[in-house]
């Protein structure tokens, strides 16, 4: 997509590159969309209900449906807000979990932008993201939204933490910060995804030390994919994890307040993170748009494939929301601090030694 | 925390042991009914919205004995009575606040007509609180529509009474 602005000139390609934009924000969003209705059907589905079915066949369009309801509704701002912040809070929310987006490629030569170093834009990004839910806590003026918002925040705060470093065990075996670069590093075929790199170890051979230590890495890398998945978890605030707006103890948190489209925002930008999530599991540990037995150098079939891998990991979150029952705020702080954290700069040890030693980056 | 449980932690056999449970629900044929389009089964016992009934000559049943007005435990009913025209003693009044109303059955148990019955309709929901005050003319209506079902739930919870 860069070769296209470049191409097209300063003034055509400026314009084409915000086209792309739009197409892949749009793109998105219709994602989003279906996959909330793909999550209220599978919780349905393990509680034995059919879940939505009236709007559209099957109940598909009920997304379009709640949006309509939501932005046809009054927006209520409490008299003791501060107005400003009220309002910018769920835009700085939405426009953050949009921007992280921006690096992600969806197949090979497709993404808004390559930048090399993509995973530093997103750590940046999704930190940012925490100041629109402290900001919607604060400016609400009520005792409720700003715990809630505190407790959300602490707890972004906390599994950023383990994100980083798990996101650090698959820079040091690739070797580079382009989200690209990773999704190549893997494109042999599935004993070459970081998940399941054990395999790969024993595939590439080399001496005995070489396998023995490759073995131990591949299998922390898959560990670190489970930690990365339960982080993700914590970090969208999604169940287990959810207790920012614990449904059936609290109200909704830092979004007591809000209502109408401003609650539409954060809800949306919350989905999109998760979406987000997905699209970060599947290109750092599950090879990205590459099959499991070749390489894709099809465009058209490499966004297919990262888009099939994206829904399955999604049904594993709705999954965990189905089955997993919600954790204390202890033991979630107890799990990031005292079992991640070590977990993940053990690995991060060992991952450096094996890379130091036999990888060269590879 | 013992070395055996941080183990089982870290290989998440609770959650996979959930995950093949609830993979093994997931597929299961649903008992939803599909409400407003599908509707599960009423007994004939039961209570749903008031009606007045009438004779097969279309007199109207209610004799103004305000037994139901009586035994009401809600207060919901309230009966004005007069002689009519022809001698006969009838209400010229008979109004149920439907938002006081309990559903608890007292007033059909109560009528020694069978005049005032709980019919089988439960899908009265108003816009207004003030629709819910009935009266006389409305539950004449109501008793008008529902007739059929009335008499059929009557017959067949007969045997018990």
């Amino acid at each position: 997509m860069q070769g296209l602005v470049h191409d097209l000139g300063a003034f055509w390609g400026t314009l084409a590159g915000i086209g792309l934009s739009l197409l892949y924000l749009v793109a998105v969003l219709l994602t989003v969309a279906f996959i909330l209705v793909f999550d209220r059907k599978v919780w349905a589905a393990v509680q034995m209900r059919k879940g939505p079915n009236v709007v559209g066949p099957f109940g598909l369009l009920q997304s379009f449906a709640d949006f309509l309801k939501f932005v046809l509704k009054e927006i209520v701002i409490p008299s003791g807000a501060n107005k400003t912040v009220f309002v910018i809070a769920p835009v700085i929310t939405v426009l953050t979990s949009f921007m992280a987006w921006a690096v992600v490629p969806m197949a090979p030569g497709w993404g808004i932008s390559n930048m090399n170093v993509g995973i530093l834009y997103i750590l940046a990004i999704s930190s940012l993201g925490i100041y629109g839910i402290i900001m919607g806590g604060w400016a609400s003026n009520s005792k409720y939204p700003f715990l809630g918002a505190l407790r959300s925040a602490a707890q972004m705060v906390s599994y950023e933490v383990s994100i980083g470093f798990v996101i650090v065990t698959v820079l040091l075996l690739v070797g580079s910060l382009n989200l690209t670069d990773i999704v190549n590093h893997q494109k042999a075929g599935i004993w070459d995804w970081h998940a399941f790199s054990f395999i790969g170890a024993i595939v590439h051979g080399g001496s005995f030390a070489k396998v023995a230590l490759g073995v131990v890495t591949g299998l922390i890398m898959f560990m670190m994919l489970w930690i990365f998945f339960i982080s993700a978890l914590a970090e969208t605030n999604r169940p287990p994890f959810d207790l920012p707006e614990a449904e059936s103890e609290l109200v909704a948190g830092y979004q007591v307040e809000y209502s109408a489209t401003l609650y539409l925002l954060f809800m949306m930008a919350e989905y999109v993170n998760i979406v987000f999530m997905c699209a970060m599991i599947s290109i750092m540990f599950l090879g990205g748009w590459n099959l499991p037995w070749a390489e894709v150098t099809n465009p058209f079939i490499g966004c297919l494939v990262l888009y099939v891998k994206i829904w399955v990991i999604f049904f594993l979150f709705a999954m965990v929301k189905a089955i997993v029952p919600r954790y204390r705020y202890d033991q979630l702080m107890r799990i990031g601090w005292k079992i991640f954290l070590p977990t993940t700069l053990v690995a991060v040890a060992v991952v450096g030694a094996y890379v130091a030693f036999f990888g060269g980056n590879a | 925390m013992s070395i055996f449980q941080a183990i089982k932690g870290a290989a998440m056999t609770d959650f996979l042991g959930t995950f093949v449970l609830a993979m093994k629900v997931y597929f299961r044929r649903k008992p939803t009914v599909n409400y407003p389009f599908e509707k599960g089964p009423l007994s004939p016992r039961f209570r749903g919205e008031h009606a007045l009934r009438r004779y097969a000559n279309g007199e109207e049943r209610c004799i103004a004995c305000k037994l139901c007005e009586a035994i009401c435990p809600a207060q919901a009913i309230t009966i004005e009575a007069q002689p009519r025209e022809d001698g006969s003693r009838r209400t010229t009044r008979y109004d149920i606040d439907m938002t006081k109303c309990i559903y608890c059955g007292f007033c059909q148990e109560a009528c020694p007509v069978d005049a005032i019955v709980e019919g089988p309709n439960f899908e009265y929901a108003t816009e207004t609180r003030e629709e819910l005050f009935y009266n006389k003319e409305r539950l004449l209506s109501n008793g008008d529509r529902w007739e059929r079902e009335i008499a059929k739930n009557l017959e067949l919870d007969a045997p018990y009474r």
